[in-house]
């Protein structure tokens, strides 16, 4: 099974990162509000089913992956083929 | 001859200011010993534990996450638990949140720069095990270098750890975006510290300044203390 995590900067934390990238993308004339950047944590793991696999990877969120005073995790479980 | 109370530095993949650590732990008077993160136990008769300065594992996935699950922070945990004084400095600071033994996260620094330079912090509290040399209200000049220092917690929490005096040392200036311009910051029982700033880059005159000595001298103390208290 495979699981795809996004983890971002919660809402109101501050992004230095992105606020950085969001004033070279308006030096280069792009019309850009606020740029966030987090990170993709590819994950392939043994699991039953999608849902073992989710509450597998939602554990590795709060034990690791992510740190939940700063970032906000989004998991997707993608079946192999 | 006086006994040497033994001082545990941890070893991580990346640490590097472990042997300047245990060269000025040495200078206060007490027995460094290296500890590699391995290990699952500390040296017997530990007084003390100093989590360095470094870039543990590379600073992979956030800086101290990885250091945080290293075997040897189970028995750190335990030391604490049982009143140990433990003091991460840096990376160190870094890797006590990560493991929650402190409030609060560290973060890239607001103006997204490496800082290094000398830093003046002022004494916000002497009730720690690693304030006692000092006064409240006096300013320290130590040294900081590093890319995530900026401390961070929510509201809720920053206003707790402020009204039970948690905040140990804070930045006489902005240094890094920290909030409440907090440089050190102690666990409710303030035997577990951690700070940015690098006390064992200042313990001598000729080094630029001796500060870094006050909080160093004062763990030694405690570390003295736990040993006689456990024997």
């Amino acid at each position: 099974m495979k699981a795809v995590v996004l983890v971002r900067p919660k809402d109101g934390i501050l992004d230095p990162q992105g606020e950085a990238v969001q004033g070279s993308l308006q030096k280069l004339g792009f019309e850009v509000g606020s740029v966030r950047i987090g990170r993709v944590i590819d994950v392939e793991l043994a699991a039953r089913d999608e849902d073992d696999a989710r509450l597998q990877v939602e554990r590795m969120c709060s034990e690791l992956l992510a740190n939940p005073l700063i970032e906000s995790v989004q998991i997707r479980v993608e079946p192999e083929a | 001859m006086t006994e040497r109370p033994r001082v545990a530095v941890v070893v991580f993949p990346g640490s590097n200011d472990d042997h300047d650590a245990a060269w000025a732990l040495g200078a206060m008077g007490a027995e460094p010993v290296l500890v590699w993160h391995a290990e699952r136990e500390l040296p017997p008769d530990t007084g003390a534990v100093v989590l360095p300065g470094g870039f543990s594992y590379g600073d992979y996935l956030r800086p101290g996450a990885i250091a945080g699950l290293a075997s040897v922070m189970g028995a750190v945990r335990v030391f604490a638990r049982s009143g140990g004084p433990v003091l991460g400095i840096c990376n160190g600071f870094q890797t006590l949140c990560e493991a929650r033994l402190l409030p609060g996260a560290l973060r890239p620094n607001r103006q997204l720069e490496f800082v290094c330079r000398d830093a003046r912090v002022t004494v916000e509290t002497t009730a720690t095990l690693f304030t006692g040399r000092c006064e409240e209200g006096q300013e320290l000049s130590i040294p900081v270098k590093h890319g995530d220092g900026a401390w961070y917690a929510d509201q809720g929490t920053f206003v707790q750890v402020a009204a039970r005096g948690q905040i140990v040392l804070r930045y006489a200036e902005d240094v890094n975006g920290s909030l409440g311009n907090v440089a050190g910051l102690a666990n409710e029982a303030g035997n577990v510290m951690g700070l940015m700033p690098h006390p064992e880059h200042a313990v001598d005159p000729l080094l630029g300044s001796a500060d870094g000595g006050l909080l160093l001298a004062a763990l030694v103390d405690a570390a003295a203390d736990h040993l006689s208290v456990a024997a």
